[in-house]
């Protein structure tokens, strides 16, 4: 049980969490994610963990409402209790020095690329950073990732904020003026894929952070699969971050769908 | 781990013993029939996911079942055991009706009996070398006495909590919470240690909680044995995956002295073969996993499991038995086990080959699946399969199987699920700098000890010897066990 300390909502469905959890602050590093379950019929969801406070020990989780567990999360309030949590998980973001970053978001993808941009730019890189989704209220985290970033592009895709357009429309731009030594890209699936293909026109290596469905997030059930350079890989042991140009996104669009089915027919409540 | 052949002649030479042997004639004792579990019929079994299908023995058959044994001079059967069990004595006293003296010969030697009555492969093992075979007739049915001992002492109430020693305030750490490392808890709580037993998910019990199903291992079974663990005082924390909550190295500073690793043998196979990633094909892990540890199939749960028409399961394991089972019990019209050997040569229990063929369980032997196909959402359709024939013997003794060319056929199927074995779960390996890892990623240890190249560090059951069996892993636990004590004692 890991009670929470702060609650505050980002946009109409996006809200952040401190959470109790002092050992995983304390073993966390940027690009690691937990899994949790809230009340003993829930599931088990994976989230990244944005932020950690050795100090307080807690860690800061950002979610936005999709799913039942999602619902049930943001229904909590500062004092509840999350039911189970476990982390961290995954394999850490390599982080070095590499001259300069270009760091793409879409949507509540800001969450898990903050504290990648966080830890890119304190290891004395110059870091770019092009935030984007549908429109204005649902840009989180933008004062945040100023803060890490020399430079911040804002898109949205009706212009209520920043300039009109989609992520890779900004990101190109700065591909095309000045050099890019790597990328990297964390959103909606489809927005990695048409990130990757631009990268990779311009042959800049590039990583994504998957967020693929999960059960155990220990690498026992294969639930999390995805096919990386033609091999199977497991999200929650061998990434989450993976070499973008190598993703079958295809696969992994189709396979973020699996329990459609399943999750409206059968469980609509 | 023979137990001295003097200490067991003597038990067998009390006086009770030798008057029970005489109490019947041995031509009465082997004309009595082997006793019929008790089951639930297949039709309603097969409508609930958590209905124990065996219901065990009543006193009168356990009873009349125990005067078969001959109490034979030179006792086989201990043979077969892997832990040894004196198995006369335990069933000498269910014939004298001293259930509870049963039930602790069991634990003299297993922590988990109620539970390997259950899931041992019997015919494998102690009841493969009973006296009775060489008389061509039915074996003892050591496992259901064993079960009904373990079962007696669970449900009377007064479960007898084992003495424990003065409490040493040494603190020694378990990872996993599987049936290797609770035997290895129980054992040290009684040598007075501070124990605590890491698990990474959210139930203590690894595969008994997680893998295995109901219908064949209660939780209810398991939970009890966790109660006595708690009640000796062992300490479980869940949701901690050491080598990531925390570092061996960081338990260390918090004063942990030494370690038991049981982590198991987690990691699902897959058969590499195209269309494996589609949706709808899934390890057995995730689609037991789904149901057995999350409850998918409930109603009122989150967590969603996919239904099915046609569901086919690859393997011919316990695990594949489990899940084809599991998918007959979630409404599948036809749920097919697809194995490229022949029944004979599949690896399950026989008890549940027997049981899912009562079921209506279809067999595909000699059958394997070189490729999986979608329809057009790009769901899994149909699985190709290449028709066998068995060849010479190979490594494991067993005939090998060989493609039987241009016999190729396909069969339509809503959901695979694949159940070709598993491999040890790399992390805790990984973390611990100097760990000796074979070839297949098991670790490496002394046989005698279970202590690996890093003295501080014991490791067993299945991260030691890949996918094997729940008494294995216990086995490994208590001389785990024994063998830490030595070393903490001496240094
Ligand atoms: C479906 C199925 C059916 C089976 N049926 C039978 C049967 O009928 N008879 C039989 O004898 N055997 C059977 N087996 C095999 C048997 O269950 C295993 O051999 C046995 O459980 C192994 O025990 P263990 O303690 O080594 O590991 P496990 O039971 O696998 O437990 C390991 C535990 O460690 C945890 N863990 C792993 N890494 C970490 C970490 N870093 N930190 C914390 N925790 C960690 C895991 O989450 C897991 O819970 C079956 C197996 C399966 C999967
Ligand atoms: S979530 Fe189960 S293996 Fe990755």
């Amino acid at each position: 049980m890991n009670k929470i300390i702060e609650k505050q909502q980002l946009s109409e469905t996006v809200f952040k969490f401190v959470v109790e959890a002092p050992l995983i602050a304390k073993s966390r590093k940027p690009g690691n994610f937990v899994i949790l379950r809230i009340g003993e019929k829930g599931e088990r969801i994976p989230l990244t963990i944005v932020d950690s406070d050795l100090e307080k020990g807690t860690i800061t989780l950002i979610v936005q409402t999709v799913g039942a567990t999602s619902a049930k999360l943001c229904k909590l309030n500062t004092g509840d209790f999350i039911t189970d949590l476990v982390g961290p998980l995954g394999k850490a973001t390599h982080v070095s020095k590499v001259g300069t970053l270009l760091a793409m978001g879409g949507g509540v993808g800001n969450a898990p690329l903050l504290p990648i941009v966080k830890a890119f730019k304190e290891a004395g890189n110059r870091v770019i950073t092009v935030l984007a989704a549908r429109n204005k209220d649902l840009i989180i985290l933008e004062d945040e990732m100023r803060k890490y970033s020399d430079e911040l592009i804002v898109m949205t895709d009706d212009g209520s904020s920043g300039r009109k357009g989609l992520v890779t429309d900004g990101a190109e731009e700065v591909i095309k003026r000045e050099k890019i030594d790597e990328c990297i890209a964390i959103g909606p699936a489809i927005m990695m894929k048409f990130a990757a293909m631009l990268t990779k026109k311009y042959n800049i290596p590039t990583q994504c952070s998957l967020n693929t469905i999960m059960v155990d997030g220990t690498g026992m059930c294969g639930a999390c699969r995805v096919t990386v350079g033609g091999e199977t890989k497991f999200t929650c042991v061998d990434g989450p971050e993976f070499d973008a140009h190598k993703i079958d996104f295809d696969e992994l669009l189709k396979r973020l769908g699996a329990y459609k089915k399943e999750e409206t027919e059968a469980k609509n409540h | 781990m023979t137990e001295n052949t003097d200490k067991l002649e003597q038990e067998r030479n009390e006086s009770w013993r030798a008057e029970l042997r005489n109490s019947m004639p041995m031509k009465d004792r082997v004309a009595i029939e082997r006793v019929k579990m008790n089951e639930i019929p297949p039709e309603e079994r097969i409508k609930s996911q958590t209905c124990e299908v065996n219901t065990g023995l009543t006193e009168e058959q356990a009873v009349l079942e125990a005067k078969r044994c001959m109490d034979c001079p030179k006792p086989t059967c201990i043979e077969g055991c892997p832990v040894n069990i004196n198995i006369p004595k335990f069933i000498k006293n269910i014939e004298r009706k001293n259930f509870a003296a049963a039930a602790a010969t069991l634990k003299d030697y297993s922590s988990l009996p109620a539970v390997c009555g259950r899931v041992c492969p019997q015919e494998k093992q102690c009841e493969a070398k009973c006296s009775y075979l060489k008389m061509k007739k039915e074996p003892v049915a050591i496992g259901y006495l064993e079960r009904f001992a373990a079962d007696y002492e669970r449900t009377s109430g007064n479960t007898q909590i084992p003495k424990i020693n003065a409490p040493n305030g040494i603190k020694v750490g378990a990872i996993g919470s599987g049936p290797s490392s609770l035997s290895f808890a129980g054992d040290m709580i009684k040598l007075g240690y501070d124990v605590t037993v890491f698990e990474a998910l959210h139930a203590i019990g690894g595969v008994l909680k997680y893998g295995i199903p109901e219908f064949r291992l209660p939780n209810a079974v398991v939970d009890a044995e966790l109660d006595n663990l708690a009640r000796m005082g062992v300490k479980f924390e869940k949701n901690f995956v050491v080598g990531r909550t925390a570092s061996f190295e960081d338990l260390k500073e918090a004063g942990y002295k030494a370690f038991y690793v049981g982590s198991g043998a987690g990691l699902p196979n897959f058969m590499n073969i195209p269309g494996e990633n589609l949706n709808g094909v899934m390890s057995s892990n995730e689609y037991l996993t789904r149901v057995n540890l999350m409850c998918a199939n409930c109603d009122d749960t989150d967590t969603p499991v996919m239904h099915g028409k046609v569901v086919a399961v690859v393997g011919g394991g316990n695990t594949a038995m489990d899940s084809v089972r599991t998918a007959k019990r979630l409404g599948a019209e036809r749920a097919i086990i697809i194995y490229r050997r022949s029944r004979e040569e599949m690896p399950a229990r026989l008890e549940e080959v027997k049981h899912a063929i009562e079921e209506g369980i279809e067999f595909l032997n000699l059958h394997n699946p070189i490729e999986y196909l979608p329809n057009a959402e790009g769901r899994v359709a149909k699985v190709r399969l290449q028709k066998m024939e068995l060849g010479e013997p190979d490594a494991s003794g067993r005939r090998k199987p060989v493609p039987i060319e241009g016999a190729i056929e396909e069969i339509d199927i809503d959901i695979a699920v694949v159940a070709i074995g598993v491999s040890p779960n790399p992390l805790i390996p990984a973390c611990l700098k100097g760990i000796k890892v074979t070839r297949k990623g098991t670790i490496e240890v002394c046989e005698e000890t279970m202590q690996s190249a890093l003295p501080e560090i014991f490791a067993g059951g299945d991260i030691v010897r890949g996918g094997a069996t729940v008494i294995l892993a216990m086995g490994d636990g208590r001389k785990a066990a024994s063998a830490m004590h030595d070393y903490l004692s001496k240094k």
